[in-house]
């Protein structure tokens, strides 16, 4: 193999890796702090792209084409109805469970993803939709035939979830409301004895992982152009791989599986066969939840009577 | 706690009170369902532009906002209140009923009533309705296994579709590759959807409940992009040909295909292509009564109690010396076995199968069936798979909204009653006179 084909999959393995670990950060908190798998994630994820180019259409519609404000407001906007999204989910579907059967969440999660799915192809139709391409530049190394092609998109794709990843860990490390995560994430019952309203904290743990669905809805959205309502099952679940991968409730963990995975499956792609490239992230998970359901950076879990 | 006898001003105060929360929390819900349907349900893309429907979440919004309000009002009045309080104390019923052994006999007759009532309908349905029939039938078969694995033993299997395929493409590529007919096909692919649970549960069964849950997703999405891409083999998208049944070497067709005799010549009666839908559907029939009373017993044994006690309580389980691997591995071997029964019975009805069929959707269908029906409860699951099959051909009109009622049934279901609708009986002896 050229070291050029090796080199493109990389650049798109680490893009790919990037959007998988910020999506996986909404299940890896939300399962460190209440201990559920959040099936509607990857559906919020998909919400977030439709939210994307509407947003888009809207602001062109009135005529602004200052490209840097449109992406901007665009990704504000995102983020904040994704966030509500992600808040309301938590208040409807969730909050009433607390205490219920094991199952009853996780149940009550496919519910909602099967709502999300059905109500956004309903509105919006069943067709594949997309945005107009926006930032066509591309960098290019070596020369002739032999070449590796970054688009500027790619780059702001590492950028972006590099950066919000940064922001996310300045905040749950050295702010107050951090700390309150890691304490209801360590005793739940131990930290509302101490006045912490692990209600509210919950909620923030949902909207926070909702918010970086959101930033990757976005960023993918700009990069591929178009999407579907199913789009949110298969990432939903390769998110979820890479959440397991790095050690499920461990932030660096998400980021680390995230990229982990995208890399691999990039190589798998260019190198083996791209008609099987699901199947090989399943059955990395499968593997995975096997033989170190740990995950590389989690820690064993202890089941207490 | 204000007396019935406070004073009326007293009463308005609190009245006022009320209804000033109630607007508030009206407004809320307005503004929250607005930020959240606006832009998704009211602002539809079309191409690269958007198309104004904002009239469509207004009127959501509204409606929404309309019902909390009249929700909040209600819950402060004393009937209210009351009718609050019995749904909680409802919430934390036991799992399960208990009723003695000799309260348990008097369903007899019902029984009898239902088998030949399920035995003459196929000769009274229209060819559609006895399509209908037939798929009621698969859904009860499909939802009496699962209800072994997420009732009875609590693994929340949501790949289930996966031992279905194993059985429908069983039975198909049987028929292909090694020239056998429904009725050798139909214990094989039982046998080899069992092994397909055994391989897959016996690793996987050792975690806990929704690692559980996403690894078989994980492997029913790969047992489908399997059959999907591997073209030499299974045909690919374009789906393979799947056998009719034959009863003792009587043919099913107008004509004799493969050197049999056709059933309507040997009983010298004319041709008619219904006779095929009924024998499938006959067959079919007896395998889901041998189902029922299958897991009645199986329930009653000592497996069985396991199984509802691991469900309930792994650990005490274990400390009470049950080997948890081989008694979830049993229920779970159970299930794929039960749908791969099924899936050989959905590929000789279609006649045709592909892949597009054991996609995800149909594992939540399947799940949705058995929560809705109570999680453990065999009647119940019977009653929602035959409901959830042929409500929907009741209401065609309504055909695009399934799936999203479906999900919105089964959160409502989750917060309303998290052990399902009809509780489960258990049947035990009682003792009478000699405890106090």
């Amino acid at each position: 193999m050229d070291w050029h084909i090796l080199a493109q999959q990389l650049v798109n393995g680490l893009t790919l890796g990037s959007i998988y670990g910020l999506i996986a950060i909404g299940y890896t908190m939300v399962y460190g702090i209440v201990g559920m798998i959040n099936f509607a994630h990857g559906d919020v994820y998909m919400v977030s792209a439709y939210l994307t180019a509407i947003c888009l259409a809207v602001l062109f519609s009135f005529g602004i084409d200052s490209l840097p404000f449109a992406l901007l407001a665009t990704l504000a906007t995102t983020m904040l109805i994704t966030a509500a999204y992600g808040w309301t989910i938590e208040r409807v579907a969730y909050r009433p469970l607390r205490g219920a059967p094991r199952l009853a969440p996780l149940i009550s999660a496919i519910g909602m993803s099967l709502v999300l799915q059905n109500g956004v192809q309903l509105s919006q139709g069943a067709k594949t939709q997309g945005v107009p391409s926006l930032i066509p530049a591309t960098l290019r190394f070596g020369e002739g035939d032999d070449f590796v092609q970054i688009t500027l998109v790619q780059l702001l794709i590492v950028v972006v979830s590099l950066t919000s990843m940064a922001a996310l860990t300045w905040l749950i490390q050295r702010t107050s409301l951090g700390r309150q995560c890691r304490a209801t994430q360590q005793d739940r019952r131990m930290a509302a004895i101490l006045g912490i309203n692990t209600d509210r904290i919950i909620s923030t743990v949902f909207v926070i992982g909702a918010a970086m669905a959101a930033i990757a809805g976005v960023l993918v959205t700009l990069n591929y152009g178009s999407f579907d309502f199913y789009i949110g099952f298969v990432t939903g679940i390769k998110a979820f791989t890479a959440a397991v991968l790095g050690g499920i409730g461990s932030l660096p963990g998400a980021m680390l599986g995230g990229l982990i995975l995208g890399l691999s499956e990039a190589l798998f792609s260019g190198m083996v066969n791209t008609d099987y490239k699901d199947v090989f992230a399943f059955s990395l998970l499968v593997l995975v939840l096997i033989f170190r359901p740990t995950g590389l950076l989690g820690k064993p879990e202890v089941e207490k009577v | 706690m204000p007396s019935t006898a406070a004073s009326p001003a007293a009463n308005t105060v609190r009245w006022n009170r009320v209804f000033r929360q109630a607007v508030l929390e009206a407004a809320a819900a307005f503004a929250l369902a607005l930020l959240l349907l606006g832009p998704i349900v009211g602002l539809v893309l079309d191409g690269y532009q958007v198309k104004n429907e904002l009239q469509r979440p207004l009127l959501i919004a509204a409606i929404i906002a309309i019902g909390r309000f009249l929700v909040t009002l209600a819950v402060h009045t004393p009937t209210g209140q009351v009718a609050l309080d019995r749904f909680n104390a409802r919430r934390r019923q036991p799992g399960v009923l208990v009723v003695s052994v000799s309260e348990s006999g008097r369903q007899r007759w019902w029984l009898l009533a239902i088998i030949a009532l399920g035995l003459t309908l196929p000769f009274l349905a229209s060819k559609y309705w006895l399509t209908v029939l037939i798929q009621a039938m698969i859904y009860v078969l499909l939802g009496l296994g699962l209800n072994i694995v997420v009732g009875l033993a609590g693994l929340l299997d949501l790949g289930y579709v996966a031992f279905y395929a194993v059985g429908a493409y069983g039975l198909a590529l049987g028929a292909q590759y090694l020239d056998l007919g429904f009725w050798s096909a139909l214990p094989l692919a039982a046998l080899l959807a069992a092994l397909f649970g055994g391989l897959l549960g016996f690793p996987v069964l050792r975690m806990h409940g929704d690692y559980l849950a996403i690894v078989t997703l994980g492997f029913g999405e790969i047992i489908r992009l399997v059959l999907n891409n591997w073209l030499e083999f299974t045909g690919g998208p374009n789906g393979v040909a799947a056998p009719a049944p034959q009863l003792f070497g009587l043919e099913f067709t107008r004509a004799a295909r493969d050197g049999g005799i056709p059933f309507h010549e040997y009983f010298q009666i004319s041709y008619d292509p219904l006779h095929r839908f009924v024998f499938i559907y006959l067959v079919l029939f007896l395998i889901v009564c041998l189902m029922v009373v299958v897991v009645t017993r199986l329930r009653d044994m000592p497996v069985g109690r396991a199984w509802e006690a691991l469900r309930e309580d792994e650990i005490a389980c274990r400390a009470l010396g049950i080997n948890h691997v081989l008694v979830k591995l049993s229920a779970f071997m159970m299930g794929a076995t039960v749908g791969g029964i099924a899936g050989v019975f959905f590929a000789t009805y279609q006649g045709f199968i592909n892949p597009m069929s054991f996609n995800f959707f149909e594992s939540a269908l399947i799940v949705a069936i058995v929560v809705l029906g109570g999680l453990g409860s065999t009647t119940g699951v019977i009653v929602a798979a035959v409901v959830l099959t042929i409500l929907p051909e009741l209401l065609r009109a309504f055909a695009d909204y399934r799936v999203f009622t479906f999900g919105v049934l089964m959160v409502l279901m989750m917060i309303w009653r998290p052990r399902g609708l009809m509780r489960p009986r258990r049947r035990a002896f009682e003792v009478k006179g000699l405890c106090p």
